[in-house]
């Protein structure tokens, strides 16, 4: 998909599209100066794909033409300005064409030979107008319920396509899903450079957003199915790129938050490694990632915490019963909440919504609490998974994850599917033993570094995780005596944390 | 803007009973782009059947794109050759070279059956 190490290829000259996600996907952009075939079934965006491109065009320099069949610019600006797109300004300013074309059959007879030239001087005189280098057509095949002769428009479309490429212009033409083929009208076969399907699927009630490359004449492209978002800010894709394992490993330490685990780690997470924090329900998954949350605040880092569970205002109430003030750090911006049920959208709007979080608030550390529960499909989750752990991993952001495993599992599935990709592994416990309950921490794995193989107990206090030394209390346990070790790697070295 | 009204709702009654006062000429418009054999075709066309159905009581305005792209626009002109029937209302929409003189004729609605 990236091709980092195609050389010699001349490959095609590109516009950015400006749509978030896109041109990583597409290698560049939308081939310059032709037209890109934009289809879809009604909803799933077209028009909004379509106001982007031109928007952000308008803010790299070119200016553009918005052909619309089916809204007025009225209507139009409107529909766009909850994107926090501004249309009649861009109008006003001379930068944009809004010009609505309608063709209501009622209105019109049909006497003999007829071409489109009316349309086409119409384009070229708001192309000019504005010294145009962006147009797009939303949607042309508006034409063929609004006159009869479906052979003369195909011909003509034909002509409009060839026209638009000599003119030069980047074009996004949309169309409507057809039965048989991608459009309607087959426009495909007439538009053949650059070819994009979004798709709006609901499955088990909820629904996905997704875009696909289906050509891209001349230009190697992703192929696969990528989520994308639209919000307040507009369209975002998330690029699945093919991350290869060329992200950069450092070898810089960052505090646990927790000055005992730090030690069992020999000094605390590698700096954008990737640590999963699983445990049975009330084992202290979240106290224990947010430990690390406010020591990241502390050093004064950038923190996102997705939370699946808890609200915001829940969460910073019950972390600050065990000292781990969250307030304070969001009020200096430091720390962003974001929460959401994880059955309120489809795994892959979560994934795009993290993503395109992650891309804005560009944080240090991400915490995601938890990842488990996104769907009942394991292989689904695990897809996921390995795309959020990819995209943090290339970005440098250490994260910490937190998932809930039911008492009967296996160890072996404690890491939702991705072990492989987990960098540090702390299993949390939680023990009943002579009417008490104990709550246990080991450090299960952690890669490029000693660590301790002990099963500590820990408690939960008012100033937050308290790990014993060694387990005099559960040393009792012949369980646990089996894989007790007296020896702290970190021992000698004895940074202690605060 | 009385004397006005009345005159157009008199005239929406049907072409046919219309008296051959000045203010009252139907006012048609051609849309066409340059000298091409089916603006030319479209224009004869229209020639033929005003002097056969409204002598005397029509104006054609031809309208040239190619020299005001700019009416396209503000006219809602697609399709070329486009006429225009400006009056009597409603506007009608007339596409091609007008060579089907039925089908011009029902769309300018000078046949006796389209009346109301």
């Amino acid at each position: 998909m990236r091709l980092k190490n195609s050389v010699a290829v001349p490959s095609l000259p590109k516009a950015r599209s400006g749509v978030r996600g896109l041109d990583e996907i597409t290698g560049g952009g939308l081939p310059r100066g032709r037209p890109t075939l934009v289809c879809g079934s009604a909803g799933a965006g077209k028009t909004l794909f379509s106001v982007e491109f031109l928007v952000r065009g308008v803010e790299m320099g070119e200016n553009g033409v918005f052909m619309a069949f089916e809204e007025t610019a009225a209507e139009l600006s409107q529909n766009v300005a909850s994107l926090g797109f501004d249309l009649e300004h861009l109008v006003a300013t001379k930068k944009l064409v809004v010009d609505f074309v309608r063709v209501e059959r009622s209105e019109i007879e049909e006497t003999g030979e007829y071409d489109l030239e009316g349309l086409f001087v119409r384009l070229g005189h708001a192309i000019d107008s504005v010294g145009a280098k962006r147009v797009v057509l939303d949607t042309i095949e508006s034409l063929f319920s609004g006159l009869s002769n479906t052979t003369l428009l195909r011909a003509e479309l034909r002509r409009l396509f060839r026209w638009l490429k000599d003119r030069g212009v980047t074009a996004v033409i949309t169309a409507e899903r057809g039965a048989g083929g991608l459009t309607r009208q087959g426009l495909e076969e007439y538009v053949s450079d650059c070819v994009i399907l979004l798709d709006h699927r609901v499955q088990g009630q909820v629904s996905t957003r997704r875009l696909r490359v289906v050509k891209y004449r001349g230009s190697s492209h992703g192929t696969n199915e990528y989520p994308f978002l639209i919000d307040a800010a507009g369209f975002s894709v998330l690029p699945i790129t093919s991350l290869g394992l060329q992200h950069r490993a450092s070898a810089e330490r960052v505090s646990t938050g927790i000055a005992r685990l730090d030690l069992m780690l020999g000094g605390g997470y590698f700096r954008g490694s990737t640590v999963l924090v699983s445990g049975t329900a009330g084992s202290g998954k979240t106290s224990v990632a947010t430990a690390f949350v406010q020591a990241a605040c502390r050093r004064g880092e950038r923190c996102l915490y997705f939370a699946f569970e808890e609200s915001p205002q829940q969460l910073t109430r019950n972390m600050s019963s065990i000292g781990n003030a969250l307030a304070p750090w969001r009020k200096q911006g430091l720390l962003r909440l974001e929460s959401s049920r994880p059955a309120v959208y489809g795994i892959e709007t979560h994934l795009a919504f993290m993503h395109k979080t992650i891309r804005v608030f560009r944080p240090a550390a991400v915490l995601v609490d938890p990842i488990t529960d996104f769907t009942e499909s394991l292989a689904d989750n695990k897809a996921m998974l390995t795309r959020l752990i990819d995209f943090l991993k290339m970005e440098g952001i250490t994260a910490v994850f937190t998932s809930l495993v039911s008492a009967e599992m296996h160890v072996d599935q404690l890491e939702g599917g991705v072990s492989s990709l987990i960098d540090t592994s702390i299993v949390l416990r939680d023990l009943e033993r002579e009417g008490r309950r104990y709550r246990a921490l080991s450090v299960m794995k952690s890669r490029g570094m000693p660590h301790s193989r002990d099963i500590r107990e820990f408690r939960i206090t008012r100033r937050g995780i308290d790990i014993a030394e060694d387990q005099p209390s559960l040393s009792d346990s012949p369980r646990l005596r089996l894989t007790a070790r007296i020896s702290d790697p970190s021992a000698p070295r004895k940074r202690a944390g605060r | 803007m009385t004397p006005a009204k009345a005159a157009v709702r008199l005239r929406g009654r049907g072409p046919e009973s219309a008296p051959s006062e000045p203010a009252e000429r139907w006012d048609l418009r051609l849309y066409v782009a340059g000298h091409t054999p089916k603006s030319i075709a479209a224009l004869a066309n229209l020639k033929v059947i005003c002097e056969s159905h409204l002598k005397g009581i029509y104006r054609i305005e031809v309208i040239d794109l190619s020299a005001h792209p700019e009416r396209a626009r503000a006219d809602q002109i697609v399709a070329l050759p486009t006429l225009i029937r400006k009056f009597p209302p409603p506007m009608k929409r007339i596409l091609g070279d007008l060579s089907n003189r039925e089908r011009t004729l029902i769309g300018m609605e000078l046949t006796p059956g389209k009346e109301k």
